[in-house]
């Protein structure tokens, strides 16, 4: 058991118990007193933490027990499911090019995330972090994308892309007409469409994380550097940048988990019949078309019990490798 | 420490100074990107549609009341707003009581088995809550929960409560422990403290836990969309999806009903964007 400086209090059942000789009627009282209190103890602690980890367990855990469950089976959701078809579901989303798709998908937003998001939020971090005069107003400017509800974010630029809109009509006024295309339409551009609108969704939120990992470099290490004659850009580059590393792969593991599972936006912004090509569809789309509107159950729980696993190991890999040592071990609970 | 940071951080050791030309070129541009599709949506709700579809960047002129009074008066903004309320101040209270309580007892309680209660909360962090949302229905249908608040706030306050027992923990450790041997002196059990003491103290946390959980239900979608059938109970979310694919040739009236729906989550933000901002930030510290 860890003890830390907190409640002081018998600890557990063995200690509760008198150590000392049982002389005196007096001990013997302040014995069950004791008891009476660590049986306290234990009642608030019960008392307390059931209802978050009933609720916790209810609509987060048992959930994907039954996903794993329902995923063997073919069924139309009518019903206990009675088709039992073992790994079926399994293989033939393997075979599904649309689900392979979604995955090729999902790796091109994860991976295109972490490499466009990441740079454009540490320079616009460092930029933010400098003092001037109306800094405080930009931040705010720069953070309402992230706030605003992802569905609206979807009909939004849905609106702004279609053909001959807003965006075709600005880029041929600057002269660039032949970059325009058929944004959400054209099977080959549509996925790099909608990764542009994820990244200006969501460059918010690493420059909030960026800029709480700046606020933490002590201003000693800078003026030091400034007073050894080092530029504003080598101070960036050999002092702050360094120490930013663990916001950064925090962020890193956050972006990851959420580009796995994006669905919102996708959903929202690109048509049904090109998500149904496959060109826009996620594993998290490509779940609920099948598996809800399609009513194929036994189907759609493999995919998310395919997601989730997904999801899962990249999730410890990464805390294995990257993480280890900035969460402290929050997640592991090996840290403590 | 979250906690420790908020404290110590220096406020204004030296006054702000104007940038260099080239900063503010720079930062201007950056906001530009960020809001003008923003502003163009509420702009473009003051035009009409064929002026629109002319001149698709153009100003409007004159000013059209028309399509924010129309979906003011004549759409099912109102009730979404209403159901959108109701779900996110349900789901914020509940979080806010449940991650309380759990909180204090894996901050202040000494007892086999809490840091494994703490890793059981925390693993909620990896768990991708879209994977499990099939299920997740099918549960509620079962129930017979679908189609209710409930259906939307009880799974929301379950994936909310890992990150409101993260943010909440180390704010409720640092309370000194002599506050505590004090209010036992004063006869105040441990109940007492936590209800006395600990709660006004930490209510800054708390604000900023409730916040999160506001904004995180407040424009969530797939979960109402899968759970909420019926159209009388839809929220915000879904009511702007409804609307932009049944008028699909009313520019002007989906322009006008998405600024609507965007206004509560900006007005929001700017009003909370500290604790926003700050809880996102301590999160991570933490």
């Amino acid at each position: 058991m860890t003890s830390t400086n907190q409640i002081r209090m018998p600890a557990g059942g063995a200690s509760a118990s008198p150590a000392g000789p049982r002389t005196t009627g007096r001990a013997a009282a302040h014995a069950s007193a004791r008891r009476a209190e660590t049986r306290r103890k234990w009642y608030e602690i019960i008392g307390l933490t059931t209802p978050a980890v009933l609720i916790y367990v209810m609509f987060v855990l048992v959930p994907m027990g039954f996903a794993v469950y329902y995923s063997l089976f073919r069924w139309r959701g009518v019903g206990p499911p009675t088709e039992f078809v073992g790994l079926r579901n399994y293989t033939l989303a393997f075979q599904d090019p649309i689900f392979l798709d979604a995955l090729r998908n999902n790796a091109i937003i994860v991976f295109g995330s972490l490499l466009i998001q990441g740079p454009i939020a540490l320079g616009i971090a460092l930029l933010l972090n400098r003092r001037f005069r109306g800094r405080a107003v930009f931040r705010l400017l720069v953070f309402v994308p992230y706030v605003l509800a992802e569905v609206t974010v979807g009909i939004m630029w849905k609106l702004l892309l279609t053909g001959d809109g807003t965006v075709d009509a600005l880029l041929r006024s600057l002269g660039l007409g032949g970059l325009v295309q058929a944004w959400l339409a054209d099977l080959d551009v549509v996925i790099w469409t909608l990764l542009a609108v994820l990244t200006w969704k969501y460059v918010g939120f690493a420059i909030i994380l960026l800029l709480a990992g700046l606020s933490n470099v002590p201003d000693e290490l800078t003026e030091a550097a400034a007073i050894d004659g080092a530029s504003w850009w080598q101070i960036q580059r050999h002092v702050t940048i360094p120490l930013l590393g663990p916001t950064i792969r925090i962020w890193m593991f956050l972006s990851m988990i959420g580009s796995l599972q994006v669905f919102d936006i996708i959903w929202v912004t690109s048509v049904p019949a090109v998500r149904s090509l496959g060109a826009s569809a996620t594993m998290a789309t490509y779940m609920v078309d099948n598996g809800f509107f399609a009513r194929l159950w036994g189907y759609g729980n493999a995919v998310a019990v395919i997601l989730f696993a997904i999801s899962f190991v990249a999730a410890l890999l990464f805390q294995r490798f990257l993480l280890r040592r900035d969460i402290a071990g929050a997640i592991t609970g090996k840290a403590k | 420490m979250a906690v420790n940071s908020a404290l110590s951080r220096p406020t204004g050791r030296r006054p702000a100074s104007w940038g260099t030309p080239l900063t503010y070129a720079l930062a201007l541009a950056v906001a530009a990107v960020s809001i003008a599709p923003v502003i163009y949506v509420i702009v473009g709700g003051f035009r009409t549609t064929p002026q629109i579809v002319a001149d698709p960047a153009g100003l409007p002129d004159p000013i059209v009341w028309d399509n924010y009074a129309r979906v003011l008066t004549q759409s099912n903004f109102w009730q979404q707003a209403f159901n959108s309320a109701v779900i996110a101040l349900g789901t914020t209270l509940a979080v806010v009581v449940l991650g309380l309580a759990a909180a204090f007892v894996l901050a202040r309680y000494t007892f086999r088995g809490r840091e494994g209660l703490y890793t059981f909360f925390t693993l909620g962090l990896l768990f991708p809550a879209g994977a499990a949302i099939l299920p997740l229905y099918l549960m509620l249908r079962d129930l017979n929960l679908v189609n209710s608040y409930y259906a939307v706030i009880l799974p929301q306050v379950a994936f909310s409560l890992p990150l409101t027992i993260v943010i909440l923990r180390p704010f409720l450790s640092a309370i000194p422990r002599e506050l505590e041997d004090a209010a036992a002196i004063d006869g105040a059990s441990r109940l007492g403290f936590l209800w006395r003491v600990a709660m006004p103290l930490s209510r800054p946390a708390l604000v900023t836990v409730g916040v999160l959980a506001f904004v995180a239900s407040w424009n969530a979608f797939l979960l109402p969309l899968l759970v909420l059938g019926d159209v009388n109970l839809h929220t915000l979310p879904l009511g702007v999806q409804n609307f932009s694919s049944q008028y699909t040739t009313d520019t002007a009236g989906v322009l006008a009903f998405t600024s609507l729906a965007m206004l509560p989550a900006l007005l929001f933000f700017t009003l909370a964007e500290k604790q926003i901002v700050g809880g996102l930030q301590g999160a991570v510290k933490g």
